[in-house]
C-alpha cells in the first residue's frame, strides 16, 4: 500500500463503518495544504484548564455589561421574535446600517448604506475581502507580525503574504514604498495591503498621522487597495484619536473592516465592512454563498444595545478604564518580572502588547515551559508566514483581572529567567539579570546568530 | 464488553489524543462492545469505578498516558488494558533509560548522553558541551528525554545552536539527550502481541529532517510507504530488531518501534511508542491495513484477553 499524499493505489477500505481517513486526503482540495496542524495549536489546546492564567486569549471583558443595556436587549428580542428568528437580508438589517453609521461615526468616519455589508464577525469581513480579491498566489502586503487569525484565511486563498516591518509608529511606509517598487520591477502588484492602524494585533503599536496621509497618497498614486481593519480604535484610553484611513481616503481605495466584537460583545459575531460600491456588491454575493446572511437574533441585540447611544457610550468609557487599568499593571508587572534584554510595547489602547525577549529563546518551547507553571501566552511564529518572531510574544490583557495579569506575568518573567540563565550556563557567559525597560521597542523580531535552526516546522504560507 | 476508552487529559497531545479515540470508539460500536468515552481529569478514579468496565484503551500521548501513571491505576483498580505493563512504559516513555536498557541488550540505538538539569549546571555545563560535540560529532539532534511526538526535538549544527536547543528541549523536560544524528530511512514497526505489522517507512515531503510534530500529525505532509520497500532479508532485520528492543524493555502487547535504518544496513531504533498514534495520519492503523485489518479488526486485537 502507498499512501502518497492521496494517491492511494489501494483498493477500498475493508471496513465500510470506520473508514480509514488518510484516505480522504486525495479528496483535499490544493487550497487545503496550507491548512496544517501546529505544535503551538496542541499547545494552546491546553490553556484551557482552569488552573492556567492564560495571557494568550484576545477576549474582550463582555462580564460587566449594564443592567439597562440587558434588559434592552431581552425586551427587544421577545418584542421583536418574529424578526429575530427570521432569515434577513444579506446585507444586513437596516438599523444594523444605522448603528453602524453611528459608531463609524465616533471615530469621525462616513459610509453610505450601499458601502455597508453586515458579515459574521470581523473575521469574516477578512475572509470575504480575500474570496472577493484573492486568486491562488495573489501578493497580499500585511504587517509583520499581523494578526494571527488572518494568517490563515490569507493561506486558505492562496495568498503570497509579503510582511512588512513596523516601528513604534507602525507600518514603515519606507518599506512599503520599497517593496511596491521592486514588485512594479517584477511587473506584479499586489492585490491588497491589510493593515490594523491602530492599536495593532498584535504589536500593540498605532500608525502615526504622518504615515497614514502618505499610506493613503500611496493609495491614490497607485490604486492600491488598502484593508483597514480597525476592531480597536474606540478603545483608546490614551493619547489622541488619529483620524481613519478611510476617512483620509474618502472611500476610494480603503476597505474598511468593523467589529461590534470589543466594543459590545464578541459573542454576537456581528462585524461589517464599508467598501466602494462595486467590491461590496461581490462581497454581498460572496456572503450570500457563505452563510446568506448574518445571524439575525444578533443583529436585533445589535440594535437594541446601540439605541441608547449615551449608554453605549458611557458603556464603553467604562470598557476603556478597565483596560487601561489592566494594561498599567501589565507594563509595571513586565517591568518587575522580565529579565534585561526583554522589550514590548506600550500600546495607547486596545488588547495586546508585544513582548520581544532575547534571540536565544524560542517562545513556542518558551509556552511548553511557561504552561509547566500554569501561565500561557501566544508565541510570535503564529502572527508570521515565514517563520520569524520565534523570539517575541503577544500578551494580552484585557480578559484577565489585575491580580491575575500580575501573577501571571511574574510567571512568564520566571521561566524567562530561567531560560537565559540555563542558556548562560550552557555558553558559559553570564546573564545580564538588571531590568532595562525599552518603551515603544519595534516589535520586530531579531534573527539572532545562536538563533534556533529547528526541523522545519512551517513553511511560508503555512500557519 | 464494556470498553473504557481513556483519552484527552492534561497533556500536549491532547488533540491527538481526542482525534484518536474517536476512531476507536466507532471500532468500538462496529465491534457490538459498549464504548465509554472517559475524558481524564481528577475524576478518573471515580468514573471508572461507576463505569465498571471490563478493560480499558489508552488513547492518552505524553506523559499522563505513557508514563506508567494510567496504567498503574488501572493496575490497582484490577481493569485490564492494551498497553504494557506501567513497569515497561515507565522503561519506554524516559527516553535516557530506554536507551540505555537497549544498548545493553545489544540493540543499536544513537550514541548519546543525557543531562538532567540540576546536576548538569551545577557541574560547569560549559565546559561540557564543546567536548560532548567532538566526541559524537555535529550535527546533533537534541530532545526531552520524556516528551513524545517530537515537540522540543531540535538539530544543532554548531554549539551556541546546541546550546540554544537544549534551552528548548529542557522547556519540555528536565531530562535532555544530546544524539549524534543518525541518517538513513526512518520507519516504524508495530508489534500487536509479539507480532510485528509489515514496516512502515516515513518519507518526510519537505525533507529527511522534517518529520517533526506537524508532520506527523497533518495529513499531507508526510508520505508513507507501507509496506515498506524493503528486501525480505532487510524487513526481517527491521521486525527482529523491534521485537528485541520490545523484549529487552519488557514490552508485550500493543507498541510501535521507531527505527533508522543506516546506510550501511544497521537498524537503530529511536524510541518505543507505547501508545501508538491512532489518528488517520498514525502509522499503526497503516500498517494494520497493509496487514489486512480493517480499524474494527485492530481494535479487536488491541482489546486485552482478545
Amino acid at each position: 500500500m502507498t499512501v502518497d499524499d492521496g494517491n492511494s493505489t489501494q483498493p477500498a477500505p475493508p471496513s465500510a463503518a470506520t473508514r480509514d481517513l488518510e484516505r480522504y486526503a486525495a479528496l483535499f482540495a490544493a487550497r487545503t495544504e496550507g491548512m496544517r496542524s501546529s505544535a503551538m495549536r496542541d499547545l494552546m489546546a491546553i490553556t484551557e484548564r482552569p488552573e492556567v492564567i492564560s495571557l494568550a486569549g484576545g477576549l474582550p471583558d463582555v462580564s460587566h455589561m449594564p443592567p439597562e443595556m440587558l434588559d434592552a436587549i431581552s425586551s427587544a428580542i421577545s418584542r421583536d421574535a418574529v424578526r429575530a428568528l427570521q432569515y434577513g437580508p444579506t446585507e444586513g438589517m437596516a438599523k444594523v446600517h444605522e448603528a453602524i453609521q453611528v459608531v463609524m461615526a465616533e471615530e469621525g468616519t462616513q459610509a453610505d448604506l450601499g458601502e455597508l455589508l453586515v458579515t459574521t464577525g470581523g473575521q469574516q469581513a477578512i475572509d470575504l475581502v480575500c474570496k472577493t480579491l484573492i486568486d491562488p498566489g495573489d501578493i497580499v502586503l500585511a504587517e509583520g507580525p499581523t494578526y494571527p487569525g488572518a494568517v490563515p484565511t490569507f493561506t486558505a486563498y492562496q495568498a503570497d503574504v509579503r510582511q512588512l516591518e513596523m516601528d513604534e509608529h507602525g507600518l514603515r511606509i519606507d518599506l512599503l514604498e520599497e517593496t511596491l517598487a521592486q514588485l512594479d520591477a517584477e511587473g506584479r502588484r499586489p492585490k491588497f495591503l491589510y493593515t490594523i492602524p491602530t492599536f495593532q494585533n498584535p504589536g500593540g503599536v498605532t500608525m502615526n498621522l504622518e504615515r497614514r496621509k502618505r499610506l493613503v497618497e500611496i493609495a491614490h498614486e497607485r490604486e492600491l487597495l488598502v484593508v483597514e481593519d480597525s476592531p480597536y480604535s474606540l478603545l483608546r484610553y490614551e493619547g489622541e484619536a488619529l483620524p481613519t484611513l478611510r476617512s483620509l481616503d474618502g472611500g476610494q481605495f480603503v476597505i474598511y473592516l468593523g467589529t461590534f466584537s470589543k466594543i459590545l460583545a464578541a459573542g454576537l459575531r456581528i462585524g461589517w465592512v464599508a467598501a466602494p460600491r462595486a467590491i461590496r456588491q461581490k462581497m454581498n454575493i460572496g456572503k450570500a454563498g457563505a452563510d446568506l446572511c448574518s445571524a439575525s437574533i444578533s443583529q436585533v441585540v445589535v440594535e437594541a444595545a446601540l439605541s441608547d447611544v449615551d449608554l453605549w457610550r458611557r458603556y464603553l468609557d467604562e470598557l476603556r478604564e478597565r483596560y487601561r487599568g489592566r494594561r498599567d499593571v501589565m507594563l509595571e508587572s513586565l517591568e518587575q518580572a522580565m529579565p534585561e534584554g526583554a522589550t514590548w510595547t506600550r500600546p495607547d489602547g486596545g488588547l495586546f502588547l508585544w513582548a520581544t525577549l532575547p534571540s536565544q529563546l524560542d517562545t513556542t518551547n518558551l509556552l511548553a515551559r511557561a504552561l509547566r507553571s500554569n501561565v500561557a501566552f501566544v508565541p510570535g511564529r503564529g502572527a508570521y508566514v515565514d517563520g520569524r518572531g520565534g523570539n517575541s510574544m503577544r500578551l494580552n490583557y484585557s480578559g484577565v483581572d489585575e491580580t491575575e495579569i500580575r501573577e501571571g506575568v511574574r510567571r512568564i518573567g520566571a521561566v524567562v529567567t530561567e531560560q537565559l540563565e540555563l542558556y548562560g550556563d550552557l555558553i558559559g557567559e553570564p546573564v545580564p539579570q538588571r531590568r532595562r525597560v525599552d518603551h515603544g521597542a519595534a516589535p520586530v523580531a531579531e534573527q539572532a546568530p545562536g538563533a534556533l535552526v529547528q526541523f522545519p516546522r512551517r513553511r511560508a504560507g503555512e500557519r | 464488553m464494556r470498553v473504557a476508552v481513556l483519552a484527552g487529559g492534561p497533556s500536549f497531545e491532547r488533540q491527538v489524543s481526542l482525534a484518536g479515540a474517536e476512531r476507536i470508539v466507532q471500532a468500538l460500536a462496529d465491534l457490538g462492545h459498549r464504548a465509554i468515552l472517559i475524558d481524564v481529569g481528577r475524576d478518573l478514579v471515580e468514573r471508572l469505578t461507576d463505569a465498571r468496565p471490563d478493560a480499558a484503551i489508552i488513547v492518552m500521548h505524553g506523559a499522563v498516558g505513557e508514563d506508567g501513571a494510567v496504567q498503574a491505576v488501572l493496575e490497582a483498580l484490577g481493569i485490564p488494558h492494551q498497553t504494557p505493563s506501567a513497569a515497561a512504559c515507565r522503561r519506554c516513555w524516559d527516553k535516557a533509560i530506554t536507551k540505555g536498557l537497549l544498548a545493553e541488550a545489544g540493540v543499536a540505538v544513537p550514541e548519546g548522553v543525557a543531562f538532567d538539569r540540576q546536576p548538569f549546571t551545577a557541574l560547569g555545563a560549559a565546559r561540557a558541551l564543546a567536548p560532548i560535540a567532538e566526541r559524537l560529532g555535529l550535527p546533533l539532534v537534541v530532545k526531552p528525554a520524556r516528551s513524545g511526538s517530537a515537540l522540543g526535538v531540535n538539530r544543532a549544527a554548531d554549539l551556541q545552536q546546541l546550546a540554544t536547543a537544549m534551552v528548548g528541549a529542557f522547556s519540555y523536560d528536565d531530562t535532555v539527550i544530546v544524539e549524534r544524528f543518525v541518517a538513513g530511512r526512518e520507519f516504524g514497526v508495530s508489534l500487536l502481541g509479539g507480532v510485528p505489522l509489515p514496516p512502515v517507512e516515513i518519507l518526510p515531503q519537505d525533507g529527511p529532517e522534517a518529520y517533526d510534530f506537524e508532520a506527523r500529525y497533518s495529513i499531507g505532509r508526510v508520505k508513507y510507504e507501507c509496506p515498506a520497500q524493503l528486501d525480505d532479508a532487510t524487513g526481517a532485520l527491521l521486525t527482529e530488531t523491534a521485537a528485541k528492543a520490545a523484549r529487552a524493555l519488557g514490552v508485550t502487547g500493543i507498541t510501535r518501534v521507531d527505527l533508522i535504518l543506516t546506510p550501511e544496513g544497521v537498524p537503530t531504533v529511536l524510541e518505543l511508542n507505547n501508545v501508538p498514534g491512532m489518528t488517520d495520519t498514525s502509522l499503526l492503523p497503516m500498517a494494520a491495513a497493509a496487514d489486512g485489518l480493517s480499524s474494527a479488526q485492530l481494535v479487536a486485537r488491541m482489546l486485552p484477553g482478545a
